[in-house]
């Protein structure tokens, strides 16, 4: 840690973790929900459980790039955070609207909770993603503005490098996604239409460019290789991002009331969309092979490269997989769109903040790197997560083929319920996969708590009961 | 080789190509918005008419009670039950049919079954909702969902 204020990174990742841990436990009640059809019913019905999930998921995804960028812009920048004091006051601005929201949906009825919060003012609720009563949207905007403002201020008063600049434009188009937001008419059609303004453009636009800032540093970092070379990648990575990624728009507009044109638009440019992800694995593994130095945080480098790996898995391969509107005609909607969204989630923006933390803790924490064995731990974590992930992706693939050959496919459809109880046998897998998820994430949590005493015990160390930290040696 | 394409060459695609494709992507939308009033059933949503604000209620309640985080709409939200885009048509164009089975849900849910809540939505409430779903089943969807079963 280069600069003091970078230790306001700290408490937005310990954050993210928590809330990263509450994610995957009510993933689990989700996934038993499935089977176990009645599970904690009429307590946590589905959609509540499900809007824990996927709103635990989100906010712990911007709590990591909010801690990211105050840990990165100070050390690009080469100065302190323009004003740290109030990256914490939004944090904890940010943690308690956050943790309110989930008291809310878990302690009341949604449709009183959209009543207490005056939906009907403003009407924001009740879509995916976007459940959030209309206060919490207009908190996160605040907290969203104070922020750009800090590191803004700080890019613009220190030195400006290409990563520096990525992030920031990354942040600026979240942040003006997001307003789309706040659209919400009667009109069905274009509710939906700009629905996936934030959804899209998000996943598949601006947040690259915030996970092409995020990797090249941590790489600059780890490899010692020339930002010259870092910065051109970064370039070129982005612009196909954006290039394939915003008329790829267009493979959402298929089946939701728009013209027939878009399934060109769409399929052409959306197939395109995995050549982004493509180069990032191709830059990770070209830098770390060019590294001039082995760094001692070998766990970092190894999220990295799982980073550049899963990401085109999950985005690329299983993107691709449904994106052109012939075959999207049938998994539309379907176990397959699941599939997807987990390994892409997980392979793209879970992995990279990972990678992220993995990086910066240590350093926040006063150390180069971890102690072995903490690290070790580290990567038990990561293939444990990794490769559970990737079990739930192919149990639920199967799931998901069954169900449209089944359901959309023959001759003779069945009902979607009918449908449901044949495949139950993947969905009892896709549970059992998760668990070791959860042990994987446990592991990883573990790791902290390793790494904090070894680091205060060095003498354990020193008599060659534990491995020393590889930055000793 | 590495020489041929400069830093300057690919921060300028970048900036070119992301300007060039928000215009296009801007362009396609207003020729979307030009095209939907022929797809979108929007002369239904008059809100001076009684369909128009019952299709505005009904939008409303499905939003506060956040059917979408257990079914698909036009095949998007959650995957948990069925799409009920076409709810409308697979219960034969009969919007009593919708407010009975809505309605019937028991409140301590179908034992071992993935059970829909009880909402107690008063009968002016289900109105609403069946005609909201009514309206999603005629907007123009290209021919999605591939069979009445969505
Ligand atoms: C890291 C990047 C990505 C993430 C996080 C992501 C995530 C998701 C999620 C969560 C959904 C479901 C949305 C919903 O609930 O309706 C989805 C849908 C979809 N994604 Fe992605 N995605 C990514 C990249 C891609 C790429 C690169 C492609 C194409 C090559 C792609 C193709 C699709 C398609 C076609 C759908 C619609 C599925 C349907 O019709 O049901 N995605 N994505
Ligand atoms: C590890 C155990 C997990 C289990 C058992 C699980 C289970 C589920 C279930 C059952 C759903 C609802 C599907 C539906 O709507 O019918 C869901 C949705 C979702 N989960 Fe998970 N999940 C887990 C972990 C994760 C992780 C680690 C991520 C992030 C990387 C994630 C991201 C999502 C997303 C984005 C959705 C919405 C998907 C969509 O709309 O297509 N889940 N999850
Ligand atoms: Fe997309």
């Amino acid at each position: 840690m280069k600069y003091k204020s970078q230790a306001v990174a700290k408490p937005y990742f310990i954050a993210a973790i928590g809330l990263f841990l509450a994610q995957v436990i009510f993933g689990i009640i989700l996934g038993i929900q499935y089977v176990v059809g009645d599970f904690l019913f009429p307590e946590i019905p589905f959609n509540v459980a499900r809007m824990v999930h996927t709103n635990a998921l989100i906010v712990w995804l911007l709590m990591g790039f909010m801690g990211a960028a105050y840990y990165l812009i100070p050390e690009e920048s080469e100065r302190e955070l323009y004003a740290p004091w109030l990256a914490h006051l939004m944090f904890w601005i940010f943690l308690i609207a956050a943790a309110l929201t989930v008291i809310g949906y878990l302690a009341v009825p949604y449709a009183r909770l959209a009543e207490m919060t005056g939906n009907d003012i403003l009407p924001t609720m009740g879509r995916e993603f976007l459940e959030q009563p209309t206060i919490t949207k207009v908190g996160i905007v605040i907290v969203a503005l104070a922020f750009l403002f800090n590191i803004g201020m700080t890019v613009l008063k220190g030195r400006k490098t290409v990563v520096s600049l990525v992030m920031l434009i990354g942040l600026v188009g979240l942040a003006v996604f997001f307003l789309f937001s706040f659209y919400n008419p009667t009109n069905l059609v274009l509710d939906k239409f700009f629905w996936w303004w934030v959804v899209h453009l998000w996943v598949e636009g601006v947040w690259e460019l915030i996970m092409g800032a995020m990797l090249a540093f941590v790489l600059i970092k780890t490899t010692g290789v020339d930002r010259e070379v870092v910065e051109k990648w970064l370039y070129i990575i982005i612009a196909m991002a954006l290039i394939t990624g915003i008329i790829g728009t267009g493979h959402h507009f298929y089946w939701i009331g728009p013209p027939e044109y878009w399934q060109w638009w769409g399929s052409i440019f959306s197939a395109l969309e995995p050549l982004p992800f493509f180069m990032m694995t191709v830059f990770a593994f070209n830098m770390v092979n060019q590294r001039r130095r082995n760094h001692p945080n070998k766990a970092a480098v190894l999220w990295a490269l799982g980073t550049a790996v899963l990401a085109f898995l999950g985005a690329g391969v299983w993107g691709f997989l449904h994106t052109l509107a012939p075959v999207n005609y049938y998994t539309h909607g379907s176990q397959i769109t699941a599939a997807h969204g987990h390994l892409a989630f997980y392979g793209a923006y879970v992995l990279i903040n990972i990678t992220m933390i993995s990086y910066a803790m240590p350093l926040l924490n006063g150390r180069e790197a971890n102690s072995m064995r903490s690290q070790v731990l580290e990567m038990w974590a990561f293939w444990l997560m990794s490769i559970s992930m990737v079990f739930i992706t192919l149990f639920l693939t199967a799931a998901g083929i069954l169900q449209i050959f089944l359901q959309r496919y023959t001759e003779t459809p069945l009902p979607f319920m009918v449908v449901q109880e044949k495949v139950a046998l993947f969905y009892w897998l896709r549970v059992i996969s998760g668990l070791v998820f959860l042990g994987g994430l446990g592991t990883y949590i573990a790791s902290f708590f390793v790494a904090a005493h070894d680091a205060k015990h060095p003498q354990a160390i020193e008599a060659g009961k534990v491995q020393p930290s590889p930055a000793a040696v | 080789m590495a020489q041929v394409f400069t830093k300057s060459m690919a921060r300028n695609i970048f900036y070119g190509g992301s300007v060039f494709f928000i215009l296009l992507f801007l362009a396609l939308t207003l020729d979307t918005s030009f095209a939907l009033p022929e797809r979108d059933q929007r002369h239904q949503l008059d809100l001076s008419t009684e369909v128009g604000q019952r299709i505005a209620k009904g939008k409303e309640l499905w939003e506060t009670n956040n059917c979408i985080g257990c079914h698909t709409l036009l095949g998007e939200g959650a995957y948990f039950a069925p799409e009920l885009g076409n709810i409308y048509t697979r219960f034969g164009n009969n919007k009593e049919a919708i407010k009975a089975f809505i309605q019937s849900r028991p409140a301590m849910g179908i034992p071992g079954r993935r059970s829909m809540p009880q909402f107690n939505f008063s009968d002016e409430e289900l109105d609403a909702i069946a005609e909201f779903l009514k309206y999603s089943s005629e907007i123009n969807t290209a021919g999605w969902p591939p069979n009445i079963q969505g």
